[in-house]
């Protein structure tokens, strides 16, 4: 593995991306080195492993409970592989959100 | 709204960091990438003139650090890079020179440069990632190593008294002295933020996982079990003094900031003997004009 085969370095483009009131977690699953930092100090556990394998042959996290995402970022801080990142959402109501991105592969 | 979905759109590190090289090599559960994540949010909130912040490294896993960061950076040879960072800020003393590089580097083979920039008080910001190990050339005893711990040239257990860091930096003339471990990530932002904006030698040791060779040897686990027992075993103790500070096999751990003191700096002394032995002849040091 020398490169991210499908996301433009740098872009940061997630791979899974969920969206709740409180916070939006963006998982870049191919850089994911599967160690487990931060579903273990995430403080409301919301993360845990996929049962998939990324290309570099690891389990990335997912998000499990979506609704109790804080927003946090502890997870961003503690990846040691810059693959994970949360940003908060402030009080916003449901209908002015951003709209979520077509997913991988749809047309524009 | 498209903008607001443009603006959280890249993980906020990544500006920091060479893209191109990631996936970056340290092991799965290694600590060293969050302490540049760490390191990467701390130059984010410090809102510093990047043109002016220079990372210098030496040799092992740490030492790769300077590679991966997108600023201007140099991979020194094998603990020289407070000697190199020392001639980059003589010759630019508008520079923020961070020096960033592990224990065996920093404390074992440039140990000695470590104390004389400490006791001159050069303006560099020393970060120590110390993984109690020699990483990079397969986990060999380092200075570090506390007593009684495996490595692969102490199989029966080291018997060598480690280095206190702490104490050592306060000893030797830091003005800035702090011990966190990568599982205290925002204290440990805030004190990169602290130390960038200190002048004078400043000290960051941070205590972090190597699971591929010292705690596979130690069967300590994974990556994940050290962050654990660094959660467990830390108490917070600000401003404790440093000879309290040494560290045991999975003992204990004392972290918190232990120094934050004033000191004339290298080249504020330099200037002003030079001025006023030379006076009207000196011109000043590297532009550096002490008279008009
Ligand atoms: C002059 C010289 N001597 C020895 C080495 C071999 N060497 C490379 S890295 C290293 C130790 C690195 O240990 P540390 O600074 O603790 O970094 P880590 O890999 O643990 O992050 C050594 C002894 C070298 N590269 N150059
Ligand atoms: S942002 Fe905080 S609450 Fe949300 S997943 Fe990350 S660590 Fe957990
Ligand atoms: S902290 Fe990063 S590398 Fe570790 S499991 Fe989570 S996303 Fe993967
Ligand atoms: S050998 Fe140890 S210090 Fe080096 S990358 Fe692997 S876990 Fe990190």
């Amino acid at each position: 593995m020398d490169a991210e085969p499908t996301a433009p370095p740098g872009a940061g483009q997630p791979v899974e991306k969920t969206r709740r009131v409180r916070g939006v977690v963006y998982i870049n699953g191919l850089r994911c080195k599967g160690c487990g930092f931060c579903i273990a100090f995430c403080p409301p556990k919301v993360l845990e492993f996929s049962s998939e394998f990324n290309p570099l042959g690891y389990h990335p996290p997912h998000l499990v409970r979506p609704e109790g995402c804080t927003g946090c970022d502890l997870c961003g801080l503690y990846c040691p592989d810059f693959a994970i990142y949360a940003v908060m959402i402030k009080n916003e109501p449901e209908d002015t959100r951003p709209p979520a991105p077509p997913a991988e592969g749809a047309p524009p | 709204m498209t903008a607001r979905t443009d603006a959280v759109a890249a993980n906020p590190v990544e500006a920091f960091l060479r893209s191109d090289r990631m996936p970056h090599i340290w092991c799965p559960g290694c600590g060293i990438g969050t302490t540049v994540n760490c390191f990467a949010r701390a130059l984010l909130q410090a809102k510093l003139n990047l043109d002016r912040v220079v990372v210098v490294s030496g040799i092992g896993c740490t030492g790769r650090v300077a590679g991966y960061l997108e600023l201007d950076s140099f991979h020194t040879t094998h603990g020289r890079a407070i000697p190199f960072a020392t001639g980059l800020k003589l010759a630019n003393p508008e520079l923020t020179v961070v020096v960033y590089s592990g224990d065996g580097d920093l404390v074992g083979i440039g140990g000695n440069h470590f104390i004389h920039a400490a006791r001159r008080n050069v303006d560099l910001k020393v970060i120590c990632v110390n993984n109690f190990t020699y990483g990079m050339t397969g986990g060999q005893v380092a200075p570090t190593t506390p007593l009684g711990a495996l490595s692969t040239t102490t199989p029966y257990g080291c018997f060598e008294q480690p280095f206190n860091l702490p104490q050592l930096a306060e000893s030797s003339g830091a003005v800035y002295v702090a011990r966190w471990t990568s599982y205290h990530v925002r204290q440990l932002t805030h004190a990169f933020g602290e130390a960038l904006r200190k002048k004078g030698f400043s000290f960051i040791e941070i205590l972090s996982p190597c699971p591929t060779l010292y705690e596979r040897r130690n069967r300590l686990g994974d990556g994940l079990e050290m962050m654990k027992y660094f959660k467990e075993q830390s108490l917070v103790r600000h401003g404790a003094p440093t000879k309290e500070l040494g560290l045991t096999f999975q003992g204990p751990i004392a972290v918190g900031k232990f120094v934050d003191r004033e000191r004339p700096t290298f080249l504020e002394t330099l200037n002003q003997q030079l001025a006023r032995t030379l006076e009207a002849q000196y011109a000043g040091c590297a532009g550096e004009h002490v008279r008009d």
